[in-house]
Formats: structure tokens, C-alpha cells, sequence
């Protein structure tokens, strides 16, 4: 496929911008005009990749996109195990995003703890004409009784909510009083803004007002020492959280809270302990983090734990926070994996060097996972957002390279046409996506579950991403795609 | 340190490495505040009993893990079954991709599907303008034949009108005047997944056999030989249906599969990706008013549809998911007497091989105890088959499943010995089975892939039979229906009894039963 590598800067960039010309002229105009703001190349000088984000999806074009809902119940607050998320509205939302995720953690579900189950309000018509807060205030007590060991209720809004004029507050203040357990309303409606991207911050909105306003001077258990920090934005997916951790104990921190992938209401309530919030998916929980540098003076830094050279000076840029036993943990640490490290690479990169990579995901993965790709020797060619903002578009410049194809909540249209044209060596999207482009004849990874594998995450994440890689591009199943005789 | 590049393990084998066991034990001590375990233990054991089951069973407002999903899932998936569809979802957008994925974890295959994208604007002023521009858009990209509309419950809630939108539409040039736009109100709040498909199908039938909203003159039909066949909404849907189709053509039958899934959702890797293929044509979709009779797979998966269809004059005819011998025979005797076709020679051996599987295999079944939960009519469909292989259906429960199918269910065990200590639970969810497996534990449980929690809290075996399976591949391409579909379950049955004797040996134990001819 490599035979598609235009020969210049200058012919890629060519390419590209026929390219978007191309799928335009397939919209009405109004359109095709909406759309050009969201694709084009990346200019290497440039502060930003020269795309418009965080807009309306424009109707009828297969977005890729999902809700607040999604943001909220699937990506914050799903994974705070020992609480019960109810999918507040009809029995839709809640059914498809159960247990898609795979936020690994540990406990005995359905007794301590409640991640992989769907809790459901299951409106019926009679609750769009009445109104749902009675049948909220029930099933609340019907949570208590059939689990006593759980530790708190979130709320999560389906669209009818918020169009029917139910109060969820007032039910959530009265029965968090009586129950004596947090009991967080969350308006996530999924009419709610563009994207996901609402939901997480309404999500984030919704643990400061709902955990920390009412956490006030309860004392964490433990005692804290100079060591503690907060991993944020890591969803466990897999178990990235838990090959993340590691490290950072391996190199003498502690970490006191996992947000919110394996996480508690308890590690949620003492993160304004940490002595340094670590964020990984900034896009989904920059706002909790900046709250908490506001209101508890805790700073907080983003890392990549993807990767070698990223989780190299990641870890580094981590210990610059402390002192120099923590700064000497991560050298040791880094000394320690750098055979492993070695090994994956001579193993993985011969069979992989040179490959071309196109990305389509959400969070912080369109620009993070760069870096495992380089050290592979592999290159993206084109990258995009489902629902990043400008200040992911600018993080992004320290990715990518002079000429990438950027693509902005993509439609399904677009990405078909550009995929077709540009003829990547593997693309990574999402499972919407994935039968798609295999059908095409291009080898595919799902890079939101990490297509069930995992973790990626860490060093020992990282031996995992290029076994993956190197089974997508390297099946034999990929020359068989046309019958001899064709 | 375990992970190694000559044998790079994944989160299977990672976590239980003692490194990270000891870290996830530690987190839990120092940071979570976790109950202590003798706690759990309690806790869990007390889950367990009776007095449990009568708390759970006395819920009146929670849901907890229902085997049942929303209307307009089921209107994508009878829409995708039609020539060039393009389903089109008028609402909210995050809602089209929930479908799409959940279609696709089953089916491994690309579900393409639009939505009009509605906001906090269309809240307030209704989705007249993302109705208009979606139509325009969809059109305009991919190149449909027909555009199948349905709704989410926003669109519901805040009351738009799909006719007059439609038509609105039109008049804007979105979409051409007689371009093919059914449509049908797909209320997440009413009824589940099955009731969706039923208003889909009833809305494009009524599209194609009632004018085409207006732009053509009233179908008058002229009856003639051939039968209509509605699948409804079925995870087997590809092999089911060219099983059908097989039967049919063996018999000589004319007929019209009403939304024929069975190319869309199993096309090749071969280097093209269609977005489109196979389905029914909407000129068959029209000619299908002049059909002798329909005859739908699924009665509450169909009810409205089948309404429509009988007030047009047809014979309609509704079964229940049949599955084995006698579910299979009632099928062919159905389609004989109408068509007058004799039912050949061929399947009739089909028959006595099917026969043959189970007098082989039945002791093995023979007083096992199962229990069934999944769609109302897959649920009839496996009860009925295990009745006669002289299994025991225990326990039968279907979230969506309402009276008149509670009814019919016992009806069914009613007329069978081996029925008589199987209880029906309409309505009810899988905790509600969980109490159940416990108090009247079975020897095996059949329904979807969220049976495997239950598999796991219970330790009751799961056979996988319904809809979704995301955690076995490829289930949907061999069918469930007619003689063949019957062997398929009767061996998927066989192989988890099998290997649950063999897993159960101990070596040393109990290795006297650990046989290699059975």
C-alpha cells in the first residue's frame, strides 16, 4: 500500500486538499461550506491544526459522535464501582452502554460493587405524562434495600428529563438526607449540546457540587504524606489505570484515587488530599482539575502513558513535581522497563516500520497514541476528534507531522472517501467503524476498547499495543481478500 | 515483572500476576473504605435466599439488568432490510450510535444509520429544520433508494409530527416528491426493541400499499399466489432467513421475505465495503399487497403489522419463533395449505434427520432442567422444543413480554407433563432471575449474552441463544428455524452438557466419568 505515499510535502498537501474538495462537492452547499471548517492539513508552523471544533453535527450524515449521556453515564460516572448509576428515562441509553466499555474492577458485583449491571428507571408513558420524580423517590428505597453495601446513587438524565420538568435535585436532596448516602443528580439529557463533550463536563460539574460541596471537612481514612497524587482521567479501561498505577508506585508515589476507572465515592471524596493531580484524558476531566487548583491549590500536570518515549518524560515531568527521591523512583523505574522496552520494539518494529496509520477516536487518544506508533516506527497520517475542542486541536501540533489529514467529527462519508484514497496500512477507530474499513480490505483496530485486548496503558500496556498492531497488520487473512480467479 | 516481548500477555493473565494483585488489594484496604468481607460475604449469602427474592420481586420502580431494549433499535433493524434503506432516526444523535454499535457487536458487521442531530434549539422549536436538512443531507451522501424514518423519545416527548414534517420536507426540495420517506413513531417509552420493529414495518408497509403518503393512487389488490414472510426482530436473522428461503424454493413457493436482512448484515471481505445490499425490493415491498397470505415468524414482534396486512384482506398467519420438530412442522403445514404446495420428499427427510439427532442425543436432555429468558417469542420457541426433547423448562421470563404472551406460554406447558413445574414471568429482569436460579436452581439457562452474569453469580450454565450475543462470533449466520436451525440448537444444547461433565471432573475425584464415547 505504501505506494500511495506521495513523493513531496508538497503533494501530500496537494493530495489532501483535493481530496477534501472531493468529498465537499458531494453536500448540499450550505453544507459542504459547514463541513469545509473541519477538515484540512496541518500546517507544521501552525499554533493549531487549522480545523473549527466542538460544533453541531450537521443532520442526516452518519456523525460518529454520541451524547451527554454517553460522556456522563459512560465515560465519568460509570465507572465509580461502588456507587449505582441509574439510567434515569427509558430503557434505551442504559441497555446499549452496558458493560460496552470495559472498565475493569475488582469486587463482587451486585453486592460491593456495581459496574457491569444496568440500573433503570424504565420510564413508561405514564411517567413522561405524570412526571418521574415519585418513581425516582421509590426505586431509591428499592436500592436500599437490595443493596445495602452500596455506597451512593448517581442520577444519569435521558433526554425525557429534562423536556418533562422533573426536579431530580429536589428528589436527590431529600432522599440523600433520609438515606445518609450521597445521591448525585446529573442532567446529562442527551439533547444536551454537541457531543459527548458536554456530558463529561456536566459530569465534572456534578462531582463538585454534588461530592465535594457535600464531602465539606469528613477526613479522608488514611494519613497523607508528601508522595500522594490523584490519577484523573484514566478509565481503566482493560485495566490502563491499574498498569498506569503501578508505575507511579514503583517510582515512590502514592496514589490516593483513581478517576474514575476501578474508582470509589471514598477516593473521589479525598482526591483535595493529593499533592498533585496527574490527568490523562484531559478532554473528559480538565475541568475537576482546574476546579481543584482553584478551590484546593492542588496543580496538576498532564501525562502519556503511551508508549515509551511518552511514558519516559511523562514520568519525569511527573517526579519535577517532587523531590529528588521521587525524581531518582522514575529513573529507576524508566532503567528498569528499558529491556522489556527494547525487546517489544526489536521484535515489533521490523514488522511494522514504515506502516501508516489513520485515526479517528475521541478524548485524548487522536494525539496520545502518536507516540506508540513512532516508537514502532509507524507514522499517522491522518488523525481527528469526535468531539475535541480548539485546545485539543493545539495540543495536537506536538504530535503530528507537516501534512496530516485532520478531520473534524467526522461524517461516515468523509472518512470511507479519505480511507479509500490515502490507503492507510490500519485504521483505529471505533466498533461503528471497524467492519467498515476490513471490508475494504484495511486492517483495523478499535481504539476506544482497545478491541476487548488491553491494557495499553504503561510499559506493560505498551507490549500489548504492539502484539495488537502487529496481529492487525500482519494477518494472513489480509492477501486472501480477492479470490485468485478475480 | 511478567510481561515479556517473546510472550506478551494481555489483562487475562496481567492482573492475576502478583505484582498487580497485591497493588488492586492494597488500593482496596487503604483508599476505597470497602465493606470488611465478612460483610460482603453476608451480604452476598443473604442475596441468595428466599426472603431476598421476596424484597427483590417486591420492586415497583427499578429495573435492574432488563432483557429488553427500545423501540427504534427494533425500527433500524426492519429497516435495514429493505433495498438501499437508509434508516434515518429523528432526535437525538448520541441515540443512533448506541444502534449502531449495539447492531454491530452483534452482528460483527457495519450498521449504517442517520440521525437528524437534534439540540437544545430543536427542544425548544421542534425538529422541523433537522428533519428538513437531514433529509437534504442523507440524500444527498448516500444515495438511498428509500429513507425509513422513526423517532427517539425526545422527539416523542416534545411532540413532533413526522407526516407533516416529511411533508414539510418535500416541499423544501430535501428529498424529491415521490421520493419513498415511511415513517413510524418508534416512542422509547412504549414497549421494547420488538414493538419498534412492528411499527416500522407496519409503517413502510402501509407507505408502499396505501398511496405513498398521497403521491400515488391506493394499491388496489389483485390477489395472487405468492405468501409475504416477516422475520421480525431476530439475532439469527442471516441464517434464519436463507434457511427460509431455501425451504420455500425447495417447495416451489412464490413468495416476499418482508425486510431481508440477510445480505446487509453478512456481506464479504473482499475489498468493497457496501453500505448497501440485498433486501427487499420496494416494487416487491408494493406487490406484496397482492399476496395469497403473510405469515410472520413472530406474533408480538408483528402485531400491528399483521393488523394492517389482515385489513388489506390477507390471510395473516403468526407463530412463535418456532424451533424443532413440531415448531418447524406447524411452519410447513402453514405454508403448504396456503400455497397448496405438498411439502417434498427432501424435507421431509430433513425432518427424520432432525428425528434421528434427538432420539440420538435425548437422554442426555431428557429431565434436565432449564430455564429461559429473551424475547417473548424467541422464549415460546425454546420452550416448546424442549418440550420435546423431553427437557424441563423451570423457569421462563421475558422483560418484554406482557400477559397475553404469559398466557400462551402456559398455555403450552399446560398441554405438556413436562411443563407442569415451570413458573412464567412476564415483565420481570434478570435480577429478578437471578433470585430465581437460586430458590429453583436449573441445570441450565438459555437467553442472551447478559445471561453470563447470572452464569457467573449462579454458577447455572449458559446457552447462548437470542439476542444480543456480543461474546461468541458469528451465532447469527446459522439459523435457528426449520429442521436444520432445529440441529444447530439441539448440538448447541448437547455441547454444553457435555462439556459441563467434563469440566466438572476432578482427576483422581470423580475421573471415572470422564468418558470418551457418550
Amino acid at each position: 500500500m505504501s505506494s500511495a505515499i506521495a513523493a513531496t510535502t508538497e503533494d501530500i498537501k496537494a493530495r489532501n486538499q483535493e481530496l477534501i474538495g472531493e468529498v465537499l462537492k458531494a453536500y448540499p452547499e450550505k453544507f459542504a461550506k459547514r463541513r469545509a471548517k473541519h477538515l484540512g492539513t496541518y500546517e507544521g508552523d501552525k499554533p493549531d491544526c487549522g480545523v473549527k471544533s466542538n460544533i453541531k453535527s450537521i443532520p442526516g450524515v452518519m456523525t460518529i459522535r454520541g451524547c451527554a449521556y454517553a460522556g456522563s453515564k459512560g465515560v465519568v460516572w460509570g465507572p465509580i464501582k461502588d456507587m449505582v448509576h441509574i439510567s434515569h428515562g427509558p430503557v434505551g441509553c442504559g441497555q446499549y452502554s452496558w458493560g460496552s466499555r470495559r472498565n475493569y474492577y475488582k469486587g463482587t458485583t451486585g453486592i460491593d460493587t456495581f459496574g457491569t449491571m444496568q440500573f433503570t428507571s424504565d420510564f413508561q408513558e405514564k411517567d413522561i405524562v405524570f412526571g418521574g420524580d415519585k418513581k425516582l423517590g421509590k426505586l431509591i428505597d428499592e436500592i436500599g434495600v437490595l443493596f445495602p453495601l452500596s455506597k451512593g446513587i448517581s442520577i444519569q438524565s435521558e433526554c425525557p428529563i429534562g423536556l418533562i420538568g422533573d426536579d431530580i435535585e429536589a428528589v436527590s436532596k431529600a432522599k440523600s438526607k433520609d438515606v445518609g448516602k450521597p445521591i448525585v443528580p446529573v442532567r446529562c439529557e442527551g439533547f444536551r449540546g454537541v457531543s459527548q463533550s458536554l456530558g463529561h463536563h456536566i459530569a465534572n460539574d456534578a462531582i463538585r457540587d454534588w461530592v465535594f460541596e457535600k464531602t465539606g471537612d469528613k477526613l479522608a481514612q488514611f494519613e497523607s504524606t508528601p508522595y500522594d497524587v490523584a490519577i484523573i482521567g484514566d478509565y481503566n479501561i482493560g485495566g490502563d489505570a491499574w498498569s498506569s498505577r503501578i508505575l507511579l508506585e514503583e517510582m515512590g508515589l502514592r496514589v490516593i484515587a483513581q478517576w474514575s476507572g476501578d474508582g470509589t465515592i471514598a477516593e473521589l471524596e479525598a482526591t483535595p488530599k493529593a499533592k498533585l493531580n496527574i490527568l490523562h484524558c484531559y478532554r473528559s476531566m480538565n475541568y475537576i482539575t482546574r476546579h481543584m487548583e482553584e478551590k484546593f491549590n492542588i496543580p496538576w500536570v498532564e501525562y502519556n502513558f503511551f508508549g515509551p518515549t511518552k511514558i519516559e518524560s511523562s514520568l519525569r515531568e511527573i517526579a519535577s513535581h517532587f523531590d529528588d527521591k521521587i525524581k531518582e523512583g522514575a529513573e529507576k523505574v524508566i532503567a528498569k522497563y528499558k529491556p522489556l522496552m527494547q525487546a517489544v520494539i526489536d521484535k515489533y518494529k521490523p514488522r511494522l516500520q514504515g506502516k501508516r496509520v489513520m485515526l479517528y477516536v475521541g478524548g485524548l487518544r487522536p494525539r496520545h497514541v502518536i507516540g506508540a506508533y513512532e516508537d514502532l516506527g509507524m507514522e499517522v497520517v491522518g488523525t481527528g476528534y469526535e468531539f475535541g475542542h480548539n485546545d485539543d486541536y493545539q495540543r495536537t501540533t506536538h504530535y503530528i507531522k507537516d501534512t496530516t489529514l485532520i478531520y473534524d467529527d467526522v461524517t461516515g462519508y468523509e472518512f470511507e472517501k479519505f480511507v479509500e484514497k490515502v490507503k492507510p496500512d490500519l485504521v483505529g477507530s471505533g466498533i461503528k467503524e471497524k467492519y467498515i474499513f476490513q471490508k475494504m480490505g484495511v486492517p483495523f483496530r478499535q481504539m476506544h476498547s482497545w478491541d476487548y485486548s488491553g491494557p495499553y496503558h504503561g510499559y506493560d500496556g505498551f507490549a500489548i499495543f504492539a502484539r495488537d498492531m502487529d496481529i492487525a497488520i500482519n494477518s494472513p487473512i489480509w492477501k486472501l481478500t480477492k479470490a485468485p480467479w478475480s | 515483572m511478567s510481561q515479556s516481548a517473546d510472550n506478551v500477555i494481555d489483562h487475562a493473565a496481567l492482573f492475576l500476576e502478583p505484582q498487580y494483585d497485591s497493588m488492586i488489594e492494597a488500593k482496596r484496604k487503604n483508599f476505597e473504605n470497602a465493606p470488611p468481607q465478612a460483610e460482603i460475604d453476608r451480604v452476598r449469602e443473604w442475596t441468595k435466599t428466599v426472603e431476598y427474592q421476596d424484597k427483590n420481586f417486591a420492586r415497583e420502580a427499578l429495573c435492574i439488568n432488563p432483557a429488553k431494549a427500545c423501540q427504534p433499535l427494533g425500527a433500524v433493524f426492519a429497516a435495514v432490510g429493505f433495498e438501499k434503506t437508509l434508516p434515518f432516526v429523528h432526535g437525538s444523535q448520541g441515540c443512533v450510535a448506541y444502534y449502531r454499535s449495539h447492531l454491530s457487536r452483534h452482528f460483527k458487521e457495519p450498521t449504517s444509520c442517520v440521525s437528524s442531530s437534534m439540540t437544545e434549539d430543536a427542544a425548544v422549536f421542534g425538529g422541523l429544520n433537522n428533519m428538513v436538512d437531514g433529509l437534504a443531507n442523507a440524500h444527498a451522501l448516500y444515495k438511498p433508494k428509500m429513507i425509513a424514518v422513526s423517532t427517539t423519545c425526545m422527539a416523542e416527548v416534545i411532540g413532533d409530527d413526522l407526516n407533516a414534517f416529511i411533508k414539510g420536507a418535500k416541499e423544501k426540495g430535501s428529498v424529491p416528491a415521490d421520493f419513498d420517506v415511511p415513517f413510524a413513531h418508534t416512542p422509547a417509552f412504549v414497549g421494547s426493541h420488538v414493538t419498534g420493529y412492528d411499527n416500522a414495518m407496519k409503517g413502510i408497509v402501509e407507505h408502499f400499499w396505501n398511496g405513498k403518503a398521497g403521491t400515488v393512487a391506493k394499491t388496489e389488490r389483485q390477489p395472487n399466489e405468492s405468501i409475504n414472510f416477516i422475520g421480525g426482530f431476530d439475532g439469527y436473522t442471516v441464517g434464519n432467513l436463507r434457511e427460509v428461503k431455501r425451504l420455500f424454493d425447495t417447495m416451489g413457493v412464490s413468495y416476499t421475505i418482508l425486510g431481508d436482512t440477510s445480505d446487509v448484515w453478512d456481506t464479504p471481505t473482499d475489498g468493497e465495503f457496501r453500505m448497501y445490499d440485498g433486501g427487499t425490493t420496494l416494487e416487491d415491498t408494493a406487490n406484496a399487497i397482492h399476496a395469497k397470505a403473510t405469515i410472520s415468524m413472530q406474533e408480538f414482534c408483528t402485531e400491528k403489522t399483521l393488523s394492517l396486512i389482515a385489513d388489506a384482506g390477507q390471510e395473516v398467519v403468526a407463530l412463535n419463533h418456532p424451533v424443532g420438530v413440531t415448531g418447524t412442522d406447524r411452519f410447513l403445514m402453514e405454508v403448504s395449505r396456503i400455497t397448496g404446495k405438498p411439502i417434498p420428499a427432501s424435507i421431509t427427510r430433513e425432518r427424520g434427520r432432525l428425528v434421528d439427532a434427538i432420539a440420538d442425543s435425548n437422554a442426555h436432555i431428557h429431565g434436565k432442567k432449564f430455564a429461559i429468558f429473551g424475547d417473548p417469542d424467541l422464549c415460546l420457541g425454546m420452550v416448546e422444543f424442549l418440550l420435546e426433547l423431553g427437557a424441563e423448562p423451570t423457569t421462563v421470563l421475558s422483560t418484554n413480554g406482557g400477559k397475553a404472551w404469559e398466557a400462551k406460554v402456559k398455555a403450552l406447558l399446560d398441554a405438556s407433563p413436562f411443563g407442569k413445574d415451570c413458573q412464567v414471568f412476564a415483565g420481570k429482569d434478570l435480577w429478578h432471575l437471578r433470585s430465581l436460579l437460586f430458590t429453583r436452581p436449573v441445570d441450565f439457562l438459555i437467553g442472551s449474552t447478559y445471561g453470563k452474569y447470572l452464569e457467573r453469580d449462579t454458577g447455572t450454565p449458559l446457552i447462548r441463544l437470542g439476542f444480543p450475543i456480543f461474546d461468541r462470533h458469528h451465532q447469527h449466520r446459522y439459523p435457528v428455524w426449520g429442521y436444520q436451525g432445529g440441529l444447530n440448537v439441539l448440538v448447541k444444547i448437547l455441547d454444553k452438557i457435555f462439556d459441563e461433565m467434563d469440566k466438572n471432573v476432578v482427576a483422581g475425584v470423580n475421573d471415572i466419568s470422564f468418558d470418551i464415547i457418550r
